[in-house]
Order: structure tokens, then sequence, then C-alpha cells
């Protein structure tokens, strides 16, 4: 098996609040014979504020990236973290659409810019080698999950090309592919709040108390995300989320990564599943029923 | 020496507003063979055309230069004035320093040099015309309306009246078009099948209309006058001659699950029907895709029952060639699926529906005789929300124009639910509410004050199902962006009116210009609105662009107006602008070789082989000839010609050189 190599953007999140998705993305990656190559030098891609103070800045960041990682030789870049990946694709987006922003950040970083790498999120980069999960799995992922994608990673359409925007089932697809079960749900796409994580917590846990009603009532045993945002909104603020419901939620949100690694039979450990508010763990399954004598 | 007049108009601001006019009037005096230049604001108002005719007369002129607009506009108005001022139609040239200069240039002297070149190479060209005859054909009077919706029904009963006979081919079992399907219609609420079905039978009756139902046109060749329509009827598998409509066959039919097109799969019908008890003609038809003989090749229940022995499992289509001489194309619309909303469950809900099955659902002659109950169980809903612009002026995930009969159809829907649910509430979610037309805005005010139904200004985001009950969720832009939830037992989608799905390949096998929507394309949008750019084709109705039905009324009797004048005349004129192939004195005859690469390249047919003999009727040549009827003057056989045989009047060889070395 061929090592597949990608350019990785770790972002802030990767590094800081979310390093049990970093864990078990390397652990994933390595199983997986996925060169993750870090995009030496890199720098911060703007986020949520940047592209709310200069729109020149929150296109420049993310290019600066995506040419180091150009220098570096990497055709294509995954950015675990949704924000991260959506500033890539969308500066990358406008860099081919607009010959006066293409310009004008070339004249800022002075330098041409030719063609850029491909931006990936980490959906798509385990859709890339999809075919090399199922015959890894060692212990089939038998619960019944709802994969909720959240905002950035879909949207907008003509930026990540998504086909399924308002319902997009590439995650159900790999919860699939390890055995696991996932719901037909509402709220897959709904907003949890993202950074108002930090600034207006309440608002935070009116929104996600929403999607984890609707999980727990379609009985879903976990949440699974892509997105350090969502799960930080809907693991972290499970409190005030909670409090919002007047009654205690309990079912743990996974990150796609750390599913396929349990499907995979890695350490918990590896995984970072020990990192999480909300502990993971999944209602005991009903014994088989006894073999007929 | 020539003497040519140059005419050149300032268009009001359109052209001297980015031209300089004086300037050109006055580089015009100079060009070699112009004897008299003259600008003016409007050349072809009436004083100015009195203007161009006067100085034809006085000056002794023998060509004439318009320099104004596009000839696609006024070609046709300034040959006139020319010939009227005693000179050769087709010795009058247009240069166009509209379309082509100050429309798409800004002000500056690159600008006038420009319109002084496109003058100058007119002025060239006029020198080398040549006086040309109109070429004359006889019109065969018997027109093809295509499409049996109210749109084919007006206008083939308007040209029938004034005297033609009609050919009206609709491609399904009976003609009706999805006005039949309606309930009532705005703004007066008046009985949709009331008013149309007298119509269908006045179709059917009418001496001077053949019904071609379930029949597709296959192939029209030819040009203006003198069509040649070849006509797939479709095997309905009746004898239609035999048939008495008396419905036992659809009765008896074992199989009965198949979804109703007629009431938008909200009834199951036989797989030998009549589309609806009202059809025209109320003969039946058998689905060759789920009739049982014709999938297991046992059953002919309908064979054995029918009293009339009308039933024929062996016919075949027949294909049929009729000669026309002008062609009504009212084949209508389609909505959008709505399973392409993905936001509003992408059709996985079954009390989502869209504003046709709600027709259905309003309709006397539906599946629920006109009761409100919802598709999935049945039950009257307490609360319906309608959706305006579901798809509609959408440039992300639909489409970007405005569909144009929703805010209609959707008050008028909403204000059936009120008329039929005492207690209920309907809830319009909208953008705008465009409501222009007689007595429309009223319809609205209606529909908000004295029936109740509410309105939000707001887009809906989503819907989705919780508890088995639907929740609309959506924004009310009016109260501050406020986010709404309603729950609703019932969601009606206002989808956006679409061409017909095979539009295109229609537009394509008539060689009618269609729009990036596949809506066919008007002459002009303003003054051409019923004609297609190709001669003796002409539109009625949605398949222009979304239309509601009065306008479609309105627009089927404007297209008949124009089939009727067309066939008053008893002759047609063709412009002369077509490829000739030269002749010369023996022993050479023509330049022609015989080659026929011509032939090939014609897009038209129109290149013909002729044997050139001697007394004793010996073929001494064989050389091309174009028939000057079916010959569109595209002057692709022009450039294909080895031996410069071939030349094509008003626009030569010589004439497009001398333009171009006039730079």
């Amino acid at each position: 098996m061929t090592d597949v190599r990608v350019g990785y953007y770790p972002g802030c999140s990767l590094q800081g609040s979310s390093r049990d998705f970093a864990e078990s993305l390397h652990a994933v990656a390595k199983a997986l014979s996925i060169d993750l190559v870090e995009i030496p030098e890199w720098n911060c891609c703007g986020a949520s504020s940047g592209h709310m103070l200069d729109h020149l800045l929150s296109v420049a960041l993310p290019v600066n990236v995506l040419l180091k990682a150009k220098k570096a030789g990497l055709p294509q870049v995954m950015a675990p973290c949704a924000a991260c990946y959506n500033r890539l694709a969308t500066a990358s987006h406008e860099i081919a659409t607009s010959p006066a922003t293409k310009a004008q950040v070339e004249s800022v970083l002075q330098t041409s810019i030719d063609k850029l790498p491909r931006v990936l999120n980490v959906i798509e980069l385990l859709a890339q080698v999809s075919e090399r999960i199922a015959p890894k799995v060692t212990k089939k992922f038998e619960q019944t999950v709802a994969c909720y994608y959240g905002c950035l990673l879909v949207r907008p359409a003509k930026v990540t090309g998504f086909d399924r925007t308002e319902d997009p089932v590439e995650m159900d697809k790999l919860v699939a592919a390890v055995g696991g079960k996932t719901i037909d749900w509402n709220f897959k796409t709904e907003c949890c709040g993202a950074s108002f994580s930090i600034s207006r917590s309440s608002v935070v846990g009116r929104l996600g108390a929403r999607i984890m009603q609707d999980a727990v009532k379609r009985q879903a045993e976990a949440i699974v995300v892509a997105c350090p945002m969502c799960h930080s909104n809907l693991d972290l603020r499970r409190g005030e989320i909670n409090q919002q419901l007047e009654h205690k939620t309990d079912i743990p949100v996974l990150f796609i990564t750390q599913v396929i690694g349990l499907a995979l039979g890695l350490p918990k450990k590896k995984l970072g599943l020990g990192r999480h508010f909300v502990p993971v763990k999944f209602p005991p399954r009903p014994l088989a029923p006894p073999a007929v004598q | 020496m020539s003497r040519i007049g140059v005419f050149i108009c300032h268009c009001g601001e359109n052209i001297a507003g980015t031209v300089d006019v004086a300037a050109v009037t006055k580089a015009a005096l100079d060009m070699p063979g112009v004897v008299h230049a003259v600008d003016y604001k409007y050349m072809c108002s009436d004083p100015g055309q009195t203007m161009l005719k006067d100085a034809i007369v006085e000056k002794k002129l023998d060509g004439v230069v318009v320099a104004a607009c596009s000839p696609r506009m006024h070609e046709p108005t300034f040959r006139r004035t020319a010939e009227e001022g005693g000179i050769n139609p087709y010795q009058c040239e247009m240069a166009n320093i509209r379309e082509h200069c100050s429309w798409v240039h800004e002000k500056g002297a690159a600008t006038t040099a420009k319109a002084i070149d496109l003058v100058r190479f007119q002025v060239e060209k006029v020198k080398r015309d040549h006086p040309l005859v109109p070429i004359r054909v006889p019109i065969t009077k018997k027109a093809l309306v295509l499409g049996g919706g109210i749109a084919g029904i007006q206008a083939a009963l308007d040209i029938a009246n004034a005297g033609s006979p009609v050919l009206l081919v609709e491609k399904s079992p009976s003609i009706g078009g999805h006005m039949s399907q309606l309930s009532e219609t705005f703004p007066t609420l008046d009985c949709s099948q009331c008013i149309l079905t007298p119509r269908m039978v006045e179709v059917a009756r009418h001496p001077l209309i053949t019904l071609y139902t379930y029949s597709e046109l296959e192939k029209l060749d030819g040009f203006i006058g003198n069509f040649k329509a070849t006509i797939r009827k479709k095997a309905r598998k009746i004898d239609e001659k035999l048939c008495n409509g008396c419905g036992v066959c659809q009765q008896k039919c074992p199989v009965k699950k198949i979804p109703d097109e007629f009431n938008e799969g909200l009834s199951n019908r036989a797989a030998i029907y009549v589309p609806f008890p009202q059809a025209v003609p109320n003969k039946p038809v058998i689905d060759l895709a789920n009739c049982t003989y014709y999938k297991t090749g046992k059953c002919k229940a309908c064979e054995k029952l029918c009293p009339t022995k009308a039933i024929r499992f062996d016919q075949e289509d027949q294909i049929e060639v009729h000669d026309v001489g002008a062609v009504v194309l009212a084949t209508g619309f389609k909505t959008m699926p709505v399973n392409n909303f993905s936001e509003y469950g992408y059709g996985k809900y079954k009390d989502v529906i869209d504003g046709m099955k709600f027709e259905r659902l309003a309709s006397a002659s539906g599946p629920t005789g006109g009761a409100m109950k919802r598709p999935s169980d049945g039950k009257t809903p307490q609360h319906v929300v309608f959706i305006a612009c579901a798809g509609s002026r959408d440039r992300l995930k639909g489409v970007p124009y405005c569909s144009k009969i929703c805010c209609m159809y959707t008050a008028k829907h909403a204000m059936l639910y009120q008329h039929k649910v005492h207690g209920g509430q309907a809830t319009v979610f909208y953008m705008d509410v465009r409501a222009a037309g007689k007595n429309y805005d009223e319809f609205v005010r209606r529909a908000v004050e004295e029936d109740g139904v509410k309105y939000v200004r707001g887009r809906v985001s989503r819907v989705y199902e919780d508890d088995g009950q639907l929740v609309v969720k959506g924004v009310d832009t009016l109260l501050g962006a406020e986010p709404v939830e309603i729950r609703a037992d019932m969601v009606v989608l206002a989808t956006a009116v679409q061409a017909q799905n095979d539009a295109e390949e229609l537009a394509q096998t008539l060689h009618v210009a269609y729009d990036p929507y596949k809506f066919f394309a008007e002459a002009h949008p303003k003054l051409r609105p019923v004609e297609t750019n190709t001669a003796g084709i002409f539109l009625a109705g949605a398949c222009q662009a979304p239309r509601d039905i009065p306008e479609t009324v309105a627009q089927a009797s404007g297209a008949a107006v124009k089939v009727a004048g067309l066939f008053s005349q008893p002759e047609l004129t063709r412009e002369p602008i077509i490829a000739v192939v030269d002749r010369q004195p023996p022993p050479v005859f023509s330049h022609c070789v015989g080659c026929f690469l011509c032939k090939a390249a014609c897009p038209y047919q129109a290149i013909e082989e002729e044997q050139i003999k001697n007394r004793n009727g010996d073929v001494l040549k064989v050389v091309a000839r174009v028939n000057p009827g079916l010959c569109q003057g595209c002057g692709t056989c022009v450039s294909t010609c080895r031996t410069k045989a071939i030349d094509l009047q008003g626009f030569s060889n010589e004439q497009v050189f001398a333009e171009l070395m006039s730079i």
C-alpha cells in the first residue's frame, strides 16, 4: 500500500482545545498509511475574526499557507478544523475566480500565484482512502450515531463543492464503512453557535440543546463530528445544553477519526478518548439470545 | 461614379451620447462616391424617413447608407423608404453604429473613428450593390400548432375561426394541459374546468381543426409558407372510431396501482386509462410500460370485455407527413421537482407538496373531491404554510428569474384553504408580493384582509419533522429579523416554473433560438414578442417565459393573428439574399466543376445537381444549382467552393473584400 502524502495544516485548535482530534487523526493516518506532512512555518488562517475585519487579510493569510505547502511540494493540503478548511478553501476559490483579488494578494505577498494546492477537509481525505478502511476493521463500531456536519464543512456549495449542501452524506458513508448505523435527523447542518462558545455561551447552550434533543430523541448513542468547534460546543458546553433542556443528556461526542480509530482497534489512549468532558461510553448491548438447543 | 447618400442617426442619446455624429457626417462627405451626408436625431421617425426619401430624389442618389442601429432592427424600414424614394431597396445598407459601437464603447475619439470606419465599409459595399428582386414563394395555408394546453387551444381556435385549417398536436392522450388540472383561477376564483372544457370541446368539433393527441412532431423541414411536418401518432392500441368511451376497460383492468399523472400521483389509475373524465378525446390509451399483456403476454381483459371490440393490441405508431405554412409553438412548462429542495426535505415528507398537488387537492374533480385532506393520513390540516419562491429568484440553487405566477396562485391557494377549512390558518412566507395585473393586488389584499391569511416576509431555511409534525423554520424580516418557527400540518411549495425537459431538443429540431433556461426566444423582446427568429414559427404561452392564463391567451391570439396575417397574402416574398452558382457561355457553362463540396456543407439541403445538356439531350456537364426556396443565405457554400463559382447575392465576395480593403 503506497503512502498518501498530504500537507497537514493543524491550525490553532488542533494544538490546543482539540488535541484529541489531532491525536486520533495521527493515529488513524498512520494506520491507513497516510503521510501527514506538517506545512513548514504555517501561519494563522484568520478564521472567525479575519474575514470580519479585512477582506484582503482574510484571503492573504490562507494563501500564504497554501504557497508554503506548494513550496514544500505538497499537491494537496488537509485542514482538519472546519473553520481552517473553510478559510483555505474560500481563499483558494477567490484566487481562482477573482483576478482583482488575486492581483491584490500577489502584491501584498510579493509573489506570483500559480496553481494552488487542493484543499481537503478530513472527510474528503478519508473518503479518498475509504477502500483501505474496511479491510482493516478489527472491531466493528456497532453504535447508532448522528453524523453532525455543522456549517463550515459543507457550505457555501460553490466553494466546497458538496452536492448535497443541506443534507450531506459523506460522513454517514464513512461511519457505515466501519459498521456503524447512522440516523436520519433534522439538524445535520444546523448552527452550533461556533465561536460564541467563548463570548456568549448561553447562545451555544440554546442552539446545542436543539441539536442534542433531536439526536437523543431519535435514539442516537453518540454524535459524530469533524470540527473542533462543533465538538467543544456539544461536549464542553454540555452543562449549558443540559440546563437549557432541563434534563441530563449523556451521549458522547466523537470525532470521525476517533470512530474509525476505535473500529481499527487502536488503543483508546492514542485516540484521545480520555480528554472528553462527556465520557465516551455506550449503553450495554442486550446479550444475544441463547442459542436454541 | 456613384452618387451615395449617408444618413447618420443620433438615436436620441443612444448614439450621439458616445459618438461625435457631426464628425462622422463630415468624414462621410470626404469618402469617394459620397455626394450627400446628413445627421438627424431620429432617422427612423417620419421626418427622418422623409429626409431620406427627398434626398434620393433631389440629389439623384443611387445608393444609401443609414448609419444607425442594427439591421435586425430597422433595415426593413429604411429599405422600404429607399424604395419609396425610387431606388432598389437592396441598394440601401445599414452601418450599425449603435450595437456595434456606441453601446459597447466609451465616449471618445476612438469610438468616433470606429463609427467612421463602419460607415466607410457600407459605402464601399453599397457601391457594389446590384438591384435585387425579392423571391416569391407560394404559401400552404394550413397551420401546425404544437401543444394542446390553453395556449395551443386558443391559437388553434383563432386560426381556424379566421378560416385556415389547423393541425393541433398534443403529446399526452388529452388536450387541456396544466389548466385542466387547476381548481379555481385567480383573480376571480372561477372554476378552471368550467371555462376550459367548453373550449376543448370546441376544438374537437371544429371542422377546420384536426386533432392529433398522443402524438409528437418528429421532424420539421422546409421554410416559412412551405414547411413539411412529420408527425408520429403513437399507438393508443385503441380503434378510436369504434371506441365509444364507455370506460368498461378502465374498470376491468387488473392493474390499478399506477400513480395518476393528472392527479399528480395523489390517486391511482389503471393501465388502460382516460387521463380525466372530461378528456378530449374521451378515448383511453394503453400504458405499455404497465400493461400486464405487454409485460407477460397474458391478460387481454380489456379486449374481452370491450363492448365495441375497439382494443387493438397490434396497432403500430403511424407516421404522417403534412404540408403546413406556419407553426405555433405552445408547448408549455413544467414546475421544478420538489426533490430539488434539500432544505425542505428533498421530497421525503409526504405533506410537503407543490402547487400542482395543492390544485388537485382543492379541485372538485380531484382525488378528495375538493375536501382539504393532506396526503400522508387524509387528516384535515389545521395549519398550512405556503413557501413562495421555492427555486425562483434563487441564483445559488434555483433559477434567477421570477416565475411570475406563484405570488398569485399562492394567494389563491391560501384563500381557497381558508374557505374550505374554517378555523384553519394559512401562513405565506414571501420575498415580495408581485401582483401586477388587473385586479391582482386587490385579490392578494382580499386574501389578507378578508380571509385572514398571514403573510410573513422572509425566507424559510428549513422544514423538518418533529414528533410527526412538520416544523417550518424561517425568519420574519419585518419584525427585526426574528427567527420564527411554525408547526404546520402541511407545507406547499410554490416551485419555480421551468421549460419542458425536451424544450432544448425541440428548439434544435425546429431551429428556434432559446435562452439559457431553455425557454424559446422571441425575435424581439418588445416589438416582436410572438415571433421567433425562424420565419413562420410563432410562440404562445409558457414555452417562451413563465406566464399566467390571461397573458397566455392574449399571446396565443397574437400568434394566431400573425399566422392569419401570413395566410392572408396570396404569396410570400422572401429576401433575395441567397447563394447563386454562376453560369457562363459555352463551352464553360459554369465555373462550377461539380465537386459538390457545397452540397455536403449546406445545412439546408438547398444544393441540387443540374445537368447541362446539348440539343440532343447529351449531358455535357453536371453543376450545382441553389434552390432559391430552401437557401437561407448563410454563405457556407461560398466559403467551401474551390473554384469561386458560388457567390452570395447582396454579400458578394467582391463586396466583402472591398469593405475590408477600405480600412
